[in-house]
């Protein structure tokens, strides 16, 4: 039977991997990441799970840790915040290159200067050019079954590629919810045995891992990995629809939450979600034609289905908790490119808010969507809760 | 009625807070009741004033706003009265429950506030029975009754749960009687 | 020979140990002879050669695998009874 238990966002992702139990988890600390890989050490420690895990010295190490024990052929995972991520930047290009199908979570945390540890995106966008594929959660639950999808999806064999689960740093991390725990034996089922392609320590079958292909073989690798992102794009409904027969709940590209009948509707990743909702529950109780379009696959980005979810809605407003400085932010950058080649289509607001933690009110919420109700939409960004 | 019980708690870093938060929302998940708990995370030292959140429900919590006004307020160190707004957000049909051995009515006239005030010794009840100040089983004890829609029960389950292998069965049955004095002392 | 990026291994992964097919002997202009008569098998070129071709054998040195060698000199320049000379290459 499942188990409700009262678990943070952290703790949930640490369930996920003990139930997931790979080979080798290298890791550093890092708030507000630190408590996974805390709490799967205690795992590690009681004998709940045969990893050999890595305590590295950085960041760098332990994604430089998590290509070789890939390559070697062993299923690695680790995770990250912030600053950490910056650091692993590199060799996070590496793995994905290499196409070494490692799992990665990262909690959502400002970077650096000025120095923060509260939640934006900036981490994670940072990396959205990388070549991993990018899964954002809105609670603990989403975390801990986003986890267990993710393994999956980078380990099937027309994807191999490197998977990042996001979830916001404290909002979600630090933050003790119900969460159901699935049971062991589903989800060992469900992920199955590990074979890797072509392992270094499959020593009958020798291979060379990361030679030097310069102007004549790197582009066909660039074409490669563009290729497996397309074939990410349909496997990965593909494994949700079978997570789906053990949890009843779905993993579509992205979650619509009332919005069939919605005038006004608001597009945003991770946590801000759920409050998204909790506001259009009230206002629907009150007759607003409010919905969600929560993002839940970032990388690859499912441009075609996004315009069909958005082409009858008036009114959109997109929530970046990051910016691109000097761009588009990265979220509503990827909307507007969905919805170029529709003759109708919404107006859309850009907004811009949560940097470096800062609180986002259902009040502000409210606002956003009377204003839009309102048709009130302009071509500049709007920045919610910024001191003016 | 809101759908969702919010309570925030004071206290300094040390005292509690944050566990306190946090028994509070498993008992109710034990009572099959959704919940969320978090603290404010700031730069957190031995001391100094921390606040602690917790969300109640019987339907799913989706949102995640900071909780700006409370049904329910508990004060685990009523010094801070005066220099933290305890009573932030809490309308006239809040709750205030401080720990402090005078009466509701001071507790009023010091906070100025105008809903509901109750009172329990916490503090002197955890002296007495743990030999410590560790008033914030105490003080659920006395929210326990306050609320009125989390059981007893379930929360001294939970308090043997998390503390016989740590602090050993007599420790444990201590703590439990400061939860039930709290719960029975309040007023 | 231009490969399509269908028919390539993903991630670069090719075959191992492919650089012996790569004979990078034909770069030298310089190529080290060594009189093995007058060689006193200290091995001192053997572990100073970084192109790894001065193969040995039983405590023996060998002849310079010439097929890899890349005519740097190393061997020529720190041999203690100067048994190996550098010829330009014809």
């Amino acid at each position: 039977m499942p188990e409700i238990k009262a678990l943070t966002g952290d703790q949930a992702v640490a369930e996920a991997m003990k139930q997931i139990n790979p080979d080798v988890v290298p890791a550093y600390p890092i708030t507000p990441q630190t408590e996974i890989a805390m709490t799967f050490a205690k795992f590690v420690a009681d004998g709940d799970v045969d990893t050999e895990m890595i305590r590295v010295e950085s960041e760098h190490s332990a994604m430089s840790a998590c290509v070789g024990a890939s390559a070697a052929g062993a299923r690695a995972m680790t995770a990250t915040s912030s600053a950490g991520l910056a650091l692993m930047w590199e060799i996070v290009g590496v793995a994905s290159g290499l196409r070494l199908p490692i799992v990665m979570n990262v909690v959502n945390r400002a970077l650096s200067a000025p120095i923060n540890i509260h939640c934006d995106h900036s981490d994670s966008m940072g990396c959205r050019d990388l070549s991993w594929i990018q899964i954002y959660s809105e609670d603990a639950q989403e975390a801990y079954e986003h986890t267990i999808l993710a393994v999956r999806l980078a380990e099937n064999k027309k994807v191999l590629l490197p998977v990042m689960v996001m979830q916001d740093g404290f909002i979600t991390s630090h933050s003790l919810e119900n969460v159901e725990v699935l049971e062991d034996s589903k989800i060992k089922k469900f992920i199955g045995e590990y074979k890797p392609h072509k392992p270094l320590l499959d020593i009958k079958n020798p291979v060379t891992y990361g030679p030097l292909p310069l102007q004549n073989a790197y582009f066909e690798m660039k074409r490669q990995q563009i290729d497996a992102m397309e074939n990410a794009h349909k496997i990965f409904l593909d494994i949700g629809e079978e997570l789906s027969k053990i949890t009843k709940r779905k993993y579509y590209y992205f979650e619509e939450y009332k919005t069939k009948d919605a005038k006004a509707v608001i597009v945003v990743l991770n946590s801000t979600a759920g409050t998204t909702k909790a506001v259009i529950d009230r206002m629907r109780q009150e007759g607003k034609k409010v919905g969600l379009l929560k993002i839940r696959l970032f990388r690859p980005f499912p441009y075609k289905e996004v315009a069909n979810a958005l082409k009858d809605i008036k009114f959109a407003a997109v929530l970046d908790r990051s910016d691109s400085f000097g761009a588009n932010a990265p979220l509503y950058s990827e909307i507007k490119n969905s919805l170029y080649d529709l003759t109708k289509r919404p107006k859309l607001q850009n907004c811009i808010f949560g940097l470096g933690g800062r609180d986002i009110s259902e009040d502000d919420i409210e606002k956003l969507f009377s204003d839009l109700l309102k048709g009130n939409v302009s071509d500049k960004v709007k920045f919610i809760g910024l001191n003016e | 009625m809101k759908d969702i019980l919010e309570i925030r708690i004071h206290g300094r870093g040390g005292q509690g807070a944050k566990t306190a938060s946090q028994f509070i929302v498993e008992a109710a998940l034990d009572q099959g009741k959704y919940i969320k708990a978090f603290p404010e995370y700031g730069p957190e030292r031995r001391g100094a004033p921390v606040a602690a959140f917790a969300r109640i429900s019987d339907k799913p919590i989706h949102t995640y706003a900071p909780i700006t006004n409370p049904d329910i307020v508990l004060v685990i160190d009523n010094t801070l009265i005066g220099f933290v707004d305890v009573t932030k957000g809490l309308t006239n049909k809040g709750i205030l429950i401080v720990n402090t051995c005078e009466e509701s009515s001071k507790m009023k006239e010091k906070t100025k506030f105008k809903g509901n005030v109750y009172t329990v010794d916490a503090t002197n009840i955890s002296i007495k029975l743990l030999g410590k100040n560790l008033p914030n089983i105490s003080m659920l004890g006395a929210l326990v009754k306050i609320a009125n829609n989390i059981s007893l029960e379930s929360l001294k389950n939970k308090i043997k749960e998390k503390f016989l292998k740590k602090i050993g069965e007599e420790k444990t049955e201590k703590t439990i009687e400061s939860l039930i004095k709290g719960y029975d002392e309040v007023r | 020979m231009k490969k399509s990026w269908k028919e390539m291994d993903i991630g670069g992964l090719t075959e191992a140990a492919s650089s012996l097919k790569f004979k990078t002997g034909s770069w030298k202009s310089f190529k080290p002879i060594t009189d093995l008569k007058k060689c006193i098998n200290c091995m001192i070129c053997v572990v100073n050669c970084p192109e790894d071709c001065i193969p040995s054998k039983d405590g023996k040195r060998k002849d310079t695998d010439l097929d890899f060698c890349k005519g740097c000199g190393i061997c020529a320049k720190i041999c203690p009874v100067k048994c190996i000379k550098m010829e330009e290459e014809q």
